[in-house]
């Protein structure tokens, strides 16, 4: 099948492209980017007047709760949901039901996700046994025949410090990139809220900034000793960003993303209690909001991802601190992102950079730029077209999004994956 | 932000009382006020006022209480309502029946109040948010957030032996990060006009920003009791002497502990509170809080009058009628 859009202001940041082209696909690939390559015939041609087109965006983390909670979201429901949202790739952490510990668990999600068509689905494999942080996980098999990406013990901490810096040590073996998601596990305590004085007057359990920078700071230590590659997921401190940075600077080989919804919110709305609002990592000050940003600005951290996390709505149904935490972030992960620009903090080019070139690279995926032969991921959206985020009608099966009522600038109106309109605004 | 008016109904009247928070110096004036006037009925002959005749109050406490639901039920009945209690272990309802269930089940009892009190901060809010319009919620107490009406009986206690409350120095005592007392207190008598509201303990039962509730932070007890009016002391959970916040409960009286030592380091006619139970001998000798500046036992009667205050401004509030019965 031929497809030709049209017109598009088409930002392609690995490729350095930054203008009005047009675009040839053929096959599911990229044909041409410009000029229509010979005997080219479009058999659907997509006006993409005054939008602007980019590569499917990448999203590092995102919970699409099958197996084990088909109840909050399925990967049929989430992938869909993906696809309204510009994304065609999406990570999967290994905390499932089951966990991914085993290639079976990651077969399972790939074959659904490929029956469901919406999007790419790629896995990280679980660091220890059952996350347990006992045992180390068969990281090889995992890689070879479940075809996981990457190994993570997802948000639950190894506490004991010999089985981490065994486990990078046995994943640099299988170069496997290490994807951590730094929280102290004892100095969380059951916290629900940045340490600050928001929880001070509400009178909420806290989860102090050292829960995120202790171990940043052993992780840093383990990665420096053992040479592995380590990618930092979800950063909330302002203070963690300083040693990252201090860390690239001396030359480790990391690299950092924080969600999107970090760069806009902060403990301040939480009011009185909003449970959308309880996320983990919890939402911090506006310093930390602010050198989250200045992170992204000067490449500390290259990408940004939704952390989604889609609930029933019971989930969200109780007092703050039995809520659960997190939030539906696909459809606002690239609104979001695009207001930096639109703030002056990010060029353009910076923004589609850090959704879908850097992800990629993170995950070693040759994904998130259209070069000539690349798979045709495209993401059209109109920029200028302003939305009010209604949660009830959120694409996901999660409608929990503490930006309902937000009015958000940037629309996707096409997806296309390996050349497939998977999503179109006006159908 | 949006959610900040869920005390008042649409005419400006407190449909529940939550938090202290937000509450302006004249509603709590109005409070302590009309409770002067119930503080009365209790040493009457008859010691029932038809206020709330025919209105069904459930005290719904998911949290264990004697004394505070004991004042709760007794104001209820003083002003002629009936009262239901509904004590639930908190984790029968994590298993089976949610909390909201629960409470629609309670409306269609035709119920007019809930007075709650949970383990939980943010639990009166949740319920005050989810409740059927005609029913409002008195919280009793909800995690380590807000306890106003025992921070209303307080204000209520001072203002008998100080009636200025813009010329005292308070300084409240123990353990403010999990103290519900405390933050309702604070709000409470920053609204008043207090001028100088302090908080005294270590830096493990601090909270984290204190000052920005609108106090002085003491680490040091001398320092901090020196010519204060008001000395109220909190009670100190025996389980915080787990998990490494203090090392012994005798170590803790040693440094913050109210002995008559200390309490001299205070104005001669400063007063002493304690919410209760009292831990005789781990923030407070025995022979202060028997003491004669001690005013422990005043604040439990006070307790009754100021709940009495409270039910019938938040169920008295229905235009009409109501209005002039209460003034009456």
């Amino acid at each position: 099948m031929n497809i030709l859009i049209k017109s598009g202001h088409l930002i392609d940041p690995k490729n350095d492209v930054d203008g009005i082209h047009d675009i040839y696909i053929s096959d599911g690939q990229i044909a041409a980017i410009g000029k229509s390559p010979k005997g080219f015939m479009a058999e659907q041609t997509i006006d993409a007047n005054g939008k602007t087109v980019i590569p499917g965006i990448v999203d590092l983390s995102a919970r699409l709760r099958e197996p084990g909670h088909e109840h909050k979201g399925t990967i049929a429901s989430e992938t869909r949901a993906a696809a309204a949202s510009g994304i065609t790739t999406l990570c999967v952490p290994p905390d499932t039901d089951p966990i991914i510990d085993n290639p079976a668990v990651a077969e399972l999600i790939q074959r659904r996700a490929e029956e469901a068509g919406f999007a790419h689905v790629v896995t990280l494999g679980a660091l220890t046994m059952g996350l347990a942080g006992e045992q180390l996980s068969e990281m090889a098999e995992l890689y070879h025949e479940g075809g996981c990406i990457g190994v993570s013990n997802g948000t639950r901490y190894i506490n004991n410090t010999l089985i981490m810096r065994r486990a990078m040590e046995y994943a640099a073996s299988c170069g496997l990139t290490v994807f951590i998601t730094p929280e102290e596990h004892s100095l969380v305590n059951a916290g629900v809220a940045h340490e600050g004085s928001v929880s001070t007057r509400l009178g909420l359990p806290a989860i102090p900034e050292a829960a995120e920078t202790v171990a940043v700071a052993r992780e840093l230590m383990l990665v420096e000793q053992t040479g592995v590659r380590a990618h930092f997921c979800r950063l909330s401190t302002g203070r963690a960003i300083n040693m990252i940075a201090r860390a690239q600077h001396d030359g480790l080989p990391i690299t950092a993303d924080v969600a999107a919804h970090q760069l806009h919110l902060t403990e301040m709305d939480l009011g009185y209690f909003n449970s959308q609002c309880h996320l983990r990592p919890p939402l911090r000050t506006q310093r930390d909001l602010e050198c989250l940003q200045h992170g992204l600005q000067t490449g500390n951290i290259t990408a940004v991802c939704s952390d989604h996390q889609p609930h029933d709505a019971d989930a969200k149904l109780a007092p703050f601190s039995e809520t659960e935490p997190g939030m539906s972030a696909l459809e606002t992960l690239l609104p979001l992102t695009l207001r930096m620009a639109d703030e002056g903090l990010l060029t353009p080019i910076e923004v589609v950079s850090r959704l879908t070139q850097h992800p990629a690279e993170i995950l070693g995926l040759d994904k998130g730029h259209l070069g000539i032969g690349a798979a045709a991921d495209i993401c059209i959206f109109d920029p200028e077209q302003y939305w009010v985020v209604d949660a009830e009608k959120l694409v996901s099966q999660g409608k929990n999004t503490p930006l309902h009522g937000w009015e958000l600038k940037g629309r996707v109106t096409h997806t296309l994956l390996n050349g497939k309109t998977v999503f179109s605004l006006e159908s | 932000m949006k959610q900040q008016d869920v005390q008042f109904d649409n005419d400006g009247q407190l449909r529940h009382f939550l938090t202290i928070e937000g509450l302006k110096r004249p509603i709590l004036t109005d409070i302590l006020d009309t409770a002067e006037n119930f503080a009365t009925v209790g040493s009457q002959n008859v010691k029932k006022v038809p206020l709330l005749r025919g209105k069904t109050i459930v005290n719904l406490f998911f949290e264990a209480s004697t004394r505070t639901r004991t004042t709760f039920e007794l104001a209820a009945k003083r002003l002629s309502a009936d009262v239901l209690n509904i004590n639930i272990n908190a984790s029968a309802t994590s298993k089976g029946e949610s909390l909201l269930d629960m409470l629609h089940n309670l409306e269609a009892m035709h119920c007019d109040m809930f007075i709650v009190r949970h383990s939980r901060s943010g639990a009166a809010h949740f319920i005050a948010q989810h409740v059927a319009p005609h029913i409002s919620v008195i919280n009793a107490g909800d995690g380590r957030h807000a306890h106003p009406t025992q921070a209303m009986l307080d204000a209520f206690t001072i203002r008998k032996h100080k009636p200025d409350f813009t010329a005292l120095r308070v300084a409240i005592v123990g353990d403010i990060m999990h103290s519900r007392v405390a933050r309702s207190q604070i709000h409470a008598l920053n609204s008043l006009g207090v001028p100088e509201v302090r908080v005294i303990g270590p830096h493990t039962l601090m909270p984290p920003e204190a000052s920005h509730l609108g106090v002085h932070v003491y680490h040091d007890m001398e320092q901090g009791l020196r010519d204060v009016d008001v000395v109220i002391m909190l009670r100190l959970q025996r389980e915080r002497m787990t998990g490494a916040l203090l090392p012994s409960e005798h170590e803790y009286f040693q440094r913050y502990g109210l002995t008559e030592d200390k309490l001299a380091l205070a104005k001669p006619d400063a007063i002493v509170m304690h919410p209760g139970p009292i831990n005789r001998g781990v923030e407070i000798s025995s022979s202060v809080a028997d003491g004669p500046q001690s005013v422990i036992l005043e604040q439990v009667t006070n307790g009754l009058a100021v709940r009495m205050a409270i039910m019938s401004m938040v169920l008295g509030r229905s235009p009409g009628s109501d209005d002039q019965e209460r003034k009456a």
